[in-house]
């Protein structure tokens, strides 16, 4: 579905991401991990059109659309959300979502139905008059969810979609994650809450410093030093499986 | 408030203004509500670029001089009738529009650049008028020969000869007319998918462009028809008036009274330019009484007013008249349901 | 040669007229550049394009020609007076209205100072109406032969004070604490909040600051130019010109630019007449704000 081929960006000598390749094949759901500021933001800005890549391709559903508009590509099926929220805060949630429907429907009645209906998948079914500007951070978060999906896109790029949910909303979220893949959408997301990489992902490509370190399995990929280094610090891998190597020999010797 | 209860308003208010002529014969109360009217126009042609788009412009007053020059030049240089020449002028100036629209969106200006930028316009259109006598007769303006035959009003659109009934109120409803179909025009917008991305795009341009919408197409939308609404009431203005000048056409008051009415009435809706106008106008006629008493009559009087609303209104009612007429009727109702 | 077009006559002239035009264009370019000063200081630190610039221009304007009338006062002398009230009613009205009503929102602000422009505007208009004033001193007419052009004492006087309030103002602003203060908000007002500097007195500082500029060049201008009401509008665009092509918050720029423009303009008048030489500007600004909105010495940062 997204073929992401070495793809490079420079910013006035800052190397924000260097030749990152990835796959994500349809149906499935992919993760990008990685520390912050690693360039997970912009390599997604890359992929949706909001900037043009330095070098290297991206191609979504076999077409080239590399140097494409965010509109475009929205057209073509690909929809981003963002990391910091950008409601539409003086129109309601409906009037939101419908702007998301408008993408495929051309007559307002149309789409606020379409709508109601997207509210309704996410949750937010009797909400639709509140005004997207006094919603909770939650709310915004599944109201551009919400707003993504009623543009009916084949892939769906979120975001750090979980930032600032408590638990219960964290585990809401991730069963409408799951309802959405179960509908057809590839889902690619950007996470920094690995209860839910690991418990979504079928796949997870690790980045760091603009660079892909890793990728595989969820926990394959989160046992491996390389990636325990970029988070925790340099040796912090050695450290952790001495303390492990120690406790197993220590419950050998207790029991 | 919802969409029946708003038609029904508006059925109202428009059966009152169309009624009104027959019971009213003070011509300084006709002059009012067109007066009111004509600004309401103006103001709605900046609305749908200022209120709906977010995008403010200072010189709005280039496409009311260029919809009224055109009007007034195709008459006067080559005899065309006023009923052809004003859909050149409609369309000469939605170019001016789209021009305007093109190097200001392509390249990105927003908030203040673009507020300038639209001042250079007007102000550099303002220059050629006055400049180039060979196209616009330069300072002198453009004076239409004033039709005496009766017989020939209704094609020459003047007036003044024309009976009785047509020259009390032949304007009247000539710029009620335009009142209506430029109004219904942006009810329509409101409404449709359209005005939905344009309100989108004001509200996060790039939350919009990830939603699919085309920001700048729909940027060029928005100043082509604001453009053609204002030019209608630049065609109204040269039949009325049969004279046009540099200085009436470009210069800055136009721009100003196209932003006044709707920011006070209520950016981005509706009724705002046209509750905004009647507003202001009231305010400038009652005030221009009091002041005249005692100062007798020196200009500059109502402009202080607007201004000293203009700011209240932003610092204390963003939403203008209309959005406290709504949080006025939402407590009405919502007294209503608690006694229920 | 003469080339006649669309009713305007276009032909050469003697490189004397040309070198002529050029420097009173650089007299009359210190002038702008002066009045451009205080609009890039307002926009460098508030971020925000005063539309009421042209009006306070005005006003200060207005004070001068009534210093003079009516206490016989000399234009230049009475700067001692009306640049610390310009400060002091530049300061008032950022700290009491334009602060208040615009909410912190960037485009309600632009309405805002519309708004205030209006209202200076047609308050002159009341009270002064709509004749023009003049000032008539001395040595208005006095001046040196330079041969090309007839330079009199008022455009030497632009210059000069023209360049000495730009000194005074980078030394003010490299060296004094306030001055330091003021390029701390304009760098990062959440930063320098935090270090104990008192934002929004700065923010009334610095447009007390350019309203003083204003003031000043109020009393260079009033010997040379009538007075009414109007006049602002004249000026602003001009100062909006100059400010874009010299860059938005720089001193330098705004002093490069006024002189580029006040040349520009004086050959525009040369070549395509008085009314048409004044698009030179509009297009100037046109041009600048699509291709180089950054202009000649800004910064990206915004």
């Amino acid at each position: 579905m997204l073929e992401v081929n070495a793809v490079c960006k420079n910013f006035g000598g800052l190397n924000a991401v260097s030749s990152a390749s990835l796959v994500v094949p349809k149906g499935k759901i992919v993760s990008l991990i990685g520390p912050n500021g690693a360039g997970k933001t912009t390599l997604f800005a890359l992929i949706s059109g909001f900037i043009k890549p330095d070098s290297g391709k991206i191609f979504f559903d076999g077409k080239d659309v590399t140097n494409e508009r965010p509109h475009s590509i929205c057209h073509k099926g690909l929809v981003r959300t963002f990391q910091v929220v950008q409601p539409f805060a003086n129109l309601s949630v409906q009037e939101n979502i419908a702007v998301g429907a408008h993408t495929r429907l051309v007559k307002r009645q149309d789409a606020l139905a379409k709508a109601a209906e997207v509210a309704a998948q996410v949750g937010m079914g009797k909400m639709l008059e509140q005004s997207a500007g006094s919603l909770t951070i939650a709310g915004r978060k599944c109201l551009e969810l919400a707003r993504a999906l009623a543009t009916e896109p084949k892939l769906l790029l979120l975001d750090e979609v979980m930032a600032g949910l408590n638990a219960t909303e964290i585990q809401e979220i991730v069963n409408i994650i799951n309802g959405i893949r179960d509908s057809g959408v590839t889902i690619f997301l950007i996470e920094h809450v690995m209860q839910a990489v690991m418990s979504l992902s079928d796949y997870t490509y690790v980045l760091n410093q603009g660079v892909m370190i890793a990728d595989g399995e969820p926990r394959e990929v989160t046992s491996n030093p390389a990636v325990i280094e970029a988070y925790l610090g340099h040796g912090a891998a050695d450290r952790i499986a001495a303390i492990s190597t120690m406790n197993s020999r220590n419950e050998s010797v207790d029991a | 408030m919802n969409n029946r209860v708003r038609f029904t308003g508006w059925c109202l208010l428009l059966v009152m203004l169309s009624i009104t002529p027959l019971f009213i014969t003070s011509g300084r109360w006709i002059d009012f509500l067109e007066m009111t009217m004509f600004v309401a126009v103006l103001g709605q042609g900046w609305n749908i670029l200022g209120g709906y788009g977010g995008q403010y412009s200072f010189g709005n007053a280039l496409f009311f001089g260029t919809g009224a020059y055109i009007q007034a030049l195709l008459q006067f240089k080559f005899g065309l009738s006023p009923w052809f020449a004003l859909w050149f002028a409609l369309a000469g100036t939605t170019l001016v529009g789209a021009m305007v629209g093109y190097l200001s969106f392509r390249y990105g200006l927003r908030g203040s650049y673009f507020a300038l930028i639209t001042l250079a316009f007007a102000e550099a259109f303002h220059v050629l008028s006055r400049s180039l006598p060979a196209i616009t007769e330069g300072g002198h303006g453009v004076q239409l020969t004033l039709n005496q035959n009766p017989d020939q009003a209704i094609y020459t659109f003047q007036f003044n000869f024309a009976g009785e009934f047509l020259k009390t109120y032949g304007f009247y409803y000539t710029i009620f007319l335009i009142m209506l179909i430029a109004f219904w025009l942006v009810w329509m917008m409101e409404r449709s998918r359209f005005g939905a991305q344009l309100v989108a795009v004001r509200e996060n341009e790039d939350a919009a462009e990830a939603l699919g919408i085309n920001a700048f197409r729909v940027k060029m939308g928005a100043i082509c028809l604001s453009a053609a609404i204002t030019a209608m009431a630049g065609v109204y203005y040269t039949q009325k008036f049969l004279f046009i000048e540099p200085g009436i056409a470009y210069g800055p008051a136009k721009s100003v009274e196209a932003l006044f009415a709707p920011i006070i009435g209520g950016l981005g809706t509706v009724i705002g330019p046209l509750l905004g106008s009647f507003f202001i106008h009231g305010i400038g006629e009652i005030t221009k009484e009091m002041i005249g008493q005692v100062f007798g009559n020196r200009p500059g009087v109502d402009l202080i007013l607007f201004g000293v609303i203009l700011v209240l209104v932003l610092a204390y009612l963003p939403r203008g008249l209309a959005g406290l007429a709504e949080d006025l009727w939402k407590k009405i109702f919502r007294g209503n349901n608690v006694r229920s | 040669m003469t080339i006649d077009f669309l009713g305007i006559t276009l032909q050469s002239y003697s490189w004397q007229t040309v070198l002529g035009s050029s420097i009173s264009g650089v007299f009359l370019g210190s002038i702008y550049a002066l009045v451009a000063l205080g609009l890039t200081l307002i926009y460098g630190v508030l971020h925000i394009i005063n539309f009421a610039h042209g009006s306070l221009l005005m006003l200060a304007m207005y004070a001068v020609f009534f210093l003079w009338n009516i206490l016989g006062l000399d234009p230049y002398l009475s700067m001692l007076i009306v640049v610390p009230c310009g400060y002091l009613f530049g300061y008032t009205l950022q700290r009491t209205i334009i602060g208040k009503a615009s909410h912190g929102k960037d485009e309600i602000t632009l309405l805002v100072m519309l708004g205030v422009s209006i209202i200076m505007e047609n308050t002159a208009l009341f009270f002064f109406t709509a004749t023009d004033r003049s000032v008539r001193v001395a040595y208005d007419l006095d001046g040196f032969d330079l041969g090309v052009t007839y330079v009199v004492y008022p455009e030497i006087a632009a210059l000069l004070g023209s360049l000495l309030i730009t000194l005074v103002l980078w030394f003010f602003m490299s060296y004094t604490d306030t001055g330091k203060a003021i390029r701390a908000v304009s760098k990062e007002p959440q930063g320098a909040r935090l270090v104990g500097i008192n934002v929004e007195h700065i923010f009334a500082v610095s447009f007390g600051i350019g309203t003083a500029c204003v003031a000043a060049a109020a009393a260079l201008l009033v010997p040379t130019y009538a007075v009414h009401p109007q006049i602002g509008n004249l000026f602003v665009l001009i100062a909006f010109t100059v400010v874009v092509l010299g860059g938005m918050g720089s001193f330098v720029g705004a002093l490069a630019g006024g002189l580029i423009i006040g040349v520009t303009e004086q050959l525009g008048r040369l070549y395509l007449g008085e009314s048409l030489g004044l698009i030179t500007i509009s297009v100037i600004f046109i041009i600048v704000l699509l291709f180089r909105p950054t202009g000649l010495f800004g910064s990206k940062s915004n």
